[in-house]
């Protein structure tokens, strides 16, 4: 069989993540403490879980509609506009999906053709690129700069657009920074945006975590409703990873399309993790309270011990990573996070592999006990020190 | 400052450093802080949650109910306290309901526990009467279920790609 005749070009030269080839070389070393999950390490809230149980036993194990269980829909619309002042009809404008990963999958399948262009800002989470490749897209990477936080400026924007621009992808909270985009930040970038026809891919799955200011969606700034593609999901707000549970909003015209490509390639999310996603809308905002003030109280920590031991890193408003600068050692951010492996014993991501707007500096979780991350500091200290001898 | 008393309830081994951190303090601040609730008694102290089922300690607890006559003046302070100044005694509240005092002992043995009410708290002056339960396992204690260890069910499922 000769598989080069077989597989698909575009998906043969796709690149696995740079987090992949990382974690090749982590796979199997007991003696490393890792601060590299990208998944929160409560458990889904008990009232959720038990919520889940009760619905297999009683036999709730069918398909449901193909946007997701009306209950559902009917809460989800609640809930983004009681926690971020968004209006969304369950009946048209939301649909359910397999995590925010489908979602933001739907959006871009939805919108991009051969040749179209997808502005994505980098650093950033690994899937907006691969995705616009798949539907022969041309991503147009656009690098944050640490002055400006990570955040994008409407200059940056403006300089990116042509004629064949078809969507920004507007990531925050930020995976890996941590940074977040206030409305007085968006507003200049609304203003660029007004009177064209490029949609937003606001991604939003971290809306819950942030510290200080509440999250401000795109989407609910003047002019901006009717091209935005609000991503969500359960994973990060109430710990549901494992559900592979999200959710996308948008004008009508967009969620028609979207909704054709979820129902011949995924048909429904899944029942029980719908079902347990309700009881987490409607009784679930004190959790969410809950784990946002323990990572809060990381955040403030692992800010301040990093600072303290020489990795200077600014201070994230939300996620549950921080992104210290680590370039000041003469290696690139892989060489030292690879050393840091073999020689330190903490496994951290290099912010490569988030763009190459992340050389220089590293991702680290906090989604981890206090006790942890004091270990993993200890050695990084030691590490660091050693460096700078 | 209830943040910095809730954190030290759940974890009593953060450091004054880590909690300045988390808590945007003054290091010094925070001792202080802690000093002065050590002294008016609001930190009454430390203890780690053990497990001992998981050692070869041989130990039960009990909890016992007892009915009490109240004293003139003294309410039920006066034979609480007398209660309360044994070492086997590990908790001791006022209850509303069925019953007044509720004493929770440790102990060895059963035999030892059944021979401390029997011979301690039963022929106590305004000791009206006693039941004694003895707690077969205990599943939860003080917010932190008894469990199998410190582990990260998400390095079982995944290496962490996400």
């Amino acid at each position: 069989m000769d598989y080069s005749k077989l597989l698909s070009k575009t998906v043969v030269e796709l690149q696995p993540s740079g987090i992949r080839k990382f974690f090749d070389m982590l796979s199997g070393r007991g003696d490393v403490v890792a601060l590299t999950v990208g998944q929160p390490d409560f458990a889904t809230p008990w009232h959720v879980r038990e919520t889940g149980i009760i619905s297999l036993e009683r036999g709730y194990t069918y398909y449901t509609s193909n946007a997701g269980t009306v209950p559902l829909r009917q809460e989800l619309s609640a809930y983004m506009k009681r926690r971020f002042g968004l209006t969304y009809d369950p009946m048209t404008e939301i649909v359910v999906t397999v995590g925010g990963s489908e979602a933001i999958d739907l959006a871009i399948r939805a919108t991009v053709e051969p040749g179209d262009e997808v502005i994505i800002p980098e650093p950033s989470f690994v899937c907006y690129e691969p995705i616009t490749r798949l539907c022969g897209g041309i991503p147009v990477p656009v690098t944050t700069l640490p002055e400006n936080d990570f955040k994008l400026t409407a200059d940056q924007l403006k300089a990116a657009i042509t004629p064949r621009t078809k969507l920004l992808v507007l990531p925050y909270p930020n995976n890996p920074t941590g940074a977040v985009m206030t409305a007085e930040e968006l507003l200049p970038l609304c203003d660029v945006l007004k009177n064209t026809d490029i949609a937003v891919l606001s991604d939003e799955i971290y809306s819950e975590l942030t510290y200080g200011a509440r999250h401000t969606s795109i989407a609910t700034l003047p002019g901006m409703a009717e091209r935005c593609i609000v991503v969500n999901g359960f994973s990060k707000a109430y710990a549901m990873t494992g559900w592979r549970l999200g959710f996308v909003c948008a004008p009508p015209e967009i969620t028609k399309q979207m909704l054709k490509i979820h129902q011949y390639a995924i048909m429904c999310a899944p029942t029980t993790s719908q079902l347990a996603a309700v009881e987490a809308l409607k009784n679930g905002d004190p959790d969410i309270e809950m784990m946002r003030a323990e990572y809060d109280k990381r955040r403030k920590y692992i800010v301040e011990e990093l600072n303290r031991i020489g990795l200077p890193c600014f201070e994230p408003k939300g996620a549950f990573y921080v992104f210290p600068y680590i370039g000041g050692f003469g290696m690139s951010s892989e060489q030292f996070c690879e050393r840091l492996l073999n020689e330190g014993k903490v496994a951290i991501v290099p912010g490569t592999a988030f763009g190459k707007g992340g050389e220089g500096y590293a991702r680290i979780s906090y989604a981890y006990s206090v006790k942890h991350i004091t270990e993993a500091i200890e050695r990084i200290e030691r590490f660091v020190s050693k460096l700078k001898k | 400052m209830n943040e910095l008393l809730k954190l030290l309830e759940k974890d009593a081994r953060l450091t004054p450093e880590m909690l300045a951190a988390m808590l945007d303090k003054e290091v010094g601040d925070v001792k202080a802080m802690i000093d002065e609730y050590e002294k008016n008694g609001t930190i009454v102290g430390y203890n780690a949650l053990i497990d001992w089922e998981k050692t070869d300690r041989e130990y039960v607890t009990a909890l016992i109910e007892l009915k009490i006559t109240p004293q003139r003046d003294l309410g039920f302070d006066r034979v609480a306290e007398r209660i309360y100044n044994y070492n086997e005694v590990q908790s001791l509240y006022l209850m509303s309901g069925g019953f007044d005092l509720c004493v929770v002992i440790e102990g060895k043995t059963m035999r030892e526990v059944a021979l401390f009410v029997a011979e301690k708290l039963a022929p106590m002056e305004s000791v009206i009467s006693t039941a004694t339960h003895f707690v077969l396992r205990k599943y939860k204690d003080k917010g932190l279920i008894m469990k199998r260890g410190d582990v990260d069910i998400r390095s079982e499922l995944s290496d962490g790609l996400q």
